[in-house]
């Protein structure tokens, strides 16, 4: 309870603020008015029925949620519908994919390869693999997070199951060469099955499963800016997995539980969305990020650019280390001015932990403790940026000012 | 890595806001650090000290790190101004300073921690550079000090296991 008064005296402080921006898109995101109407039908007007059961809501449910299978498969590039699954989100199509992908290879294999970049929900769920019996080799990256793609061929034997690389990483913006990474894999162990986590490629760089010839992939709505609870795991036709939790099993034969259709719909509605004007879309948010980054270069000094620049970089991402500041209070002084982002560090029980993928980077602590995540959306404005660049260098001034020169060498 | 929920409550978000005693004192008797850049967090205490009474005439901060250690480093410069060494060396404890604070997070009570470890350790430097360390004072260091060394040993450890920088060089 103590804990809830205090979160209360909190929002007050946020009382005056003149205009908030959302820049934490990485952790969740703000669902437009759009999508939310087009979600609300299926509550309580229509399809609200299982769609496996033989009445008119069912009907109607089965038709709704064919008819989204149908779209999301087009904008991720499958060839037919049975190659998508719908899951509770990006964590539980990852761990669906990998461990899925072990159990069922578990006579052929035990090795799992992935990047040492990958999201939590790959990485956790490979190291949680080793109870199993399971080995994991992480492939390193460089500077900017590519995959060292002589390593990923050192890495894959005869006993490799599984390659897991992201192909977008969700911290840095990098674009992996996920064509090649295939290739490589595929020429050296053919039985292999290759999966990228999508989430961050999904709506923003092109990515189709066809052309990469990835067998599993994994998208998520929330980071298009549809609904949370709800993202979508592809299975190329021909791999077999079987489901990693048991219950009743409906249109979903790897995720049982009744289907919930008004998310599944929002998801295809911000998809749609997303995809309509693809081009307009990511020029708007690479511009947007252009200019937020570029403003808060030229208005302060000491900071650091994570991850590569340009075309090899996914249009909304923006993330810097700001020296002599800590991120954390970083994001509380910056909430208090009503601009929304995160920091690449969190606390646990004595040390602050470092981003892994910021260290993998060659990050050194201070800068990865300093460092903060911002990505930007077709939904943002130019006002918006303007407004953050406007704030963010007196925040950033004033924590520097309390470090004053503690910690400076 | 996992995130954990941080409902501050207002004193340490006024402290946040607002700290009082912030910045380096130039004719300060003593300054200690506690902490490192690589944990997270750092403190340094800039101490005024009577050299008569034994009295804090004065205490500053400067801090790296979270809303909770500006706050309880501010907090600590508050509590102990007016006091003795050996007041402050009996009475001001992590724990005081938590509760005087109005609470910390589970993940933050090492905040309070490192502050008064850092205070410890200004006291205990003072009476080392006098060479004439009071019976009062233990020898071995106390929790505090030992916890703000063990931090400063573990970011040390943690950042040798880091790549060597040529290895990362852009393609």
């Amino acid at each position: 309870m103590l804990m809830v008064e205090n979160v209360k005296e909190l929002l007050k402080l946020h009382e005056g603020i003149t205009r908030q921006v959302y820049l934490d898109n990485e952790n969740s995101s703000i669902v437009p008015k759009e999508v939310v109407d087009a979600m609300l039908p299926y509550f309580n007007m229509v399809a609200y029925g299982n769609p496996t059961l033989t009445h008119k809501p069912g009907w109607e449910a089965f038709e709704v949620i064919m008819s989204c299978f149908q779209k999301i498969s087009q904008f991720m590039g499958a060839k037919v519908l049975e190659e998508i699954s719908f899951t509770p989100g990006e964590s539980e199509a990852n761990n669906l994919a990998i461990m899925s992908s072990c159990f069922a290879q578990r006579e052929r294999g035990k090795k799992i390869v992935i990047s040492e970049i990958e999201p939590i929900n790959v990485l956790h769920v490979a190291e949680m693999m080793q109870k199993f019996g399971f080995t994991v080799t992480k492939v390193p990256v460089n500077s900017e997070g590519f995959l060292n793609m002589e390593k990923l061929h050192e890495a894959i034997d005869k006993d490799t199951i599984l390659v897991s690389i992201a192909a977008v990483n969700n911290e840095l913006g990098t674009i992996q060469n996920i064509k090649e990474a295939v290739q490589i894999a595929k020429d050296k162990n053919p039985q292999l099955l290759f999966h990228t986590d999508a989430t961050d490629a999904y709506g923003r760089v092109p990515f189709n499963v066809e052309d990469l010839y990835v067998d599993l992939a994994t998208v998520s709505s929330y980071k298009i800016q549809g609904p949370r609870g709800i993202g979508a795991l592809y299975l190329r036709e021909g791999v077999n997995l079987d489901r990693i939790i048991e219950g009743q099993v409906g249109t979903q034969k790897l995720w049982p539980g009744v289907e919930n259709t008004p998310l599944i719909v929002g998801f295809t509605k911000a998809s749609e969305l997303a995809f309509e004007d693809f081009k307009g879309n990511t020029e708007k948010m690479g511009r947007l990020r252009d200019k937020l980054v570029d403003g808060l270069f030229s208005e302060l000094p000491d900071l650091r650019f994570n991850g590569p620049r340009g075309e090899k970089r996914s249009p909304d991402n923006a993330n810097i280390s700001f020296l002599r500041a800590e991120g954390e209070a970083l994001t509380i002084e910056l909430s208090l001015k009503g601009v929304y982002l995160s920091s690449g560090s969190a606390c646990s029980r004595r040390l602050l932990q470092p981003s892994h993928v910021l260290v993998a980077i060659g990050r050194r602590f201070e800068e990865a403790h300093g460092s903060v995540l911002m990505k930007t959306t077709r939904y943002l404005t130019e006002e918006d940026i303007a407004y953050v660049l406007e704030v963010f260098p007196e925040a950033v001034n004033r924590i520097r000012r309390i470090v004053g020169s503690t910690g400076v060498a | 890595m996992s995130r954990i929920p941080l409902p501050y409550n207002s004193k340490v978000m006024d402290l946040f806001r607002n700290p009082k005693n912030l910045g380096k004192i130039e004719d300060a008797t003593v300054i200690a650090v506690a902490g490192n850049p690589a944990c997270g967090d750092m403190i340094t205490f800039y101490l005024k000290i009577n050299e008569q009474t034994l009295v804090i005439e004065k205490a500053q901060f400067e801090s790296y790190g979270c809303a909770a250690n500006i706050a309880t480093s501010s907090i600590v410069t508050e509590m102990i101004k007016g006091l003795t060494l050996k007041e402050v060396w009996t009475d001001i404890t992590w724990e005081k300073v938590t509760q005087e604070i109005g609470g910390l997070p589970g993940v933050k009570i090492h905040c309070g921690v490192l502050a008064v470890g850092a205070l410890k350790r200004a006291i205990r430097k003072y009476f080392n550079d006098h060479g004439n360390a009071p019976a009062w004072m233990p020898k071995e260091n106390t929790f505090e000090e030992k916890q703000a060394l063990e931090e400063e040993e573990l970011a040390e450890t943690m950042s040798k296991r880091l790549k060597p920088e040529e290895e990362k060089s852009p393609p």
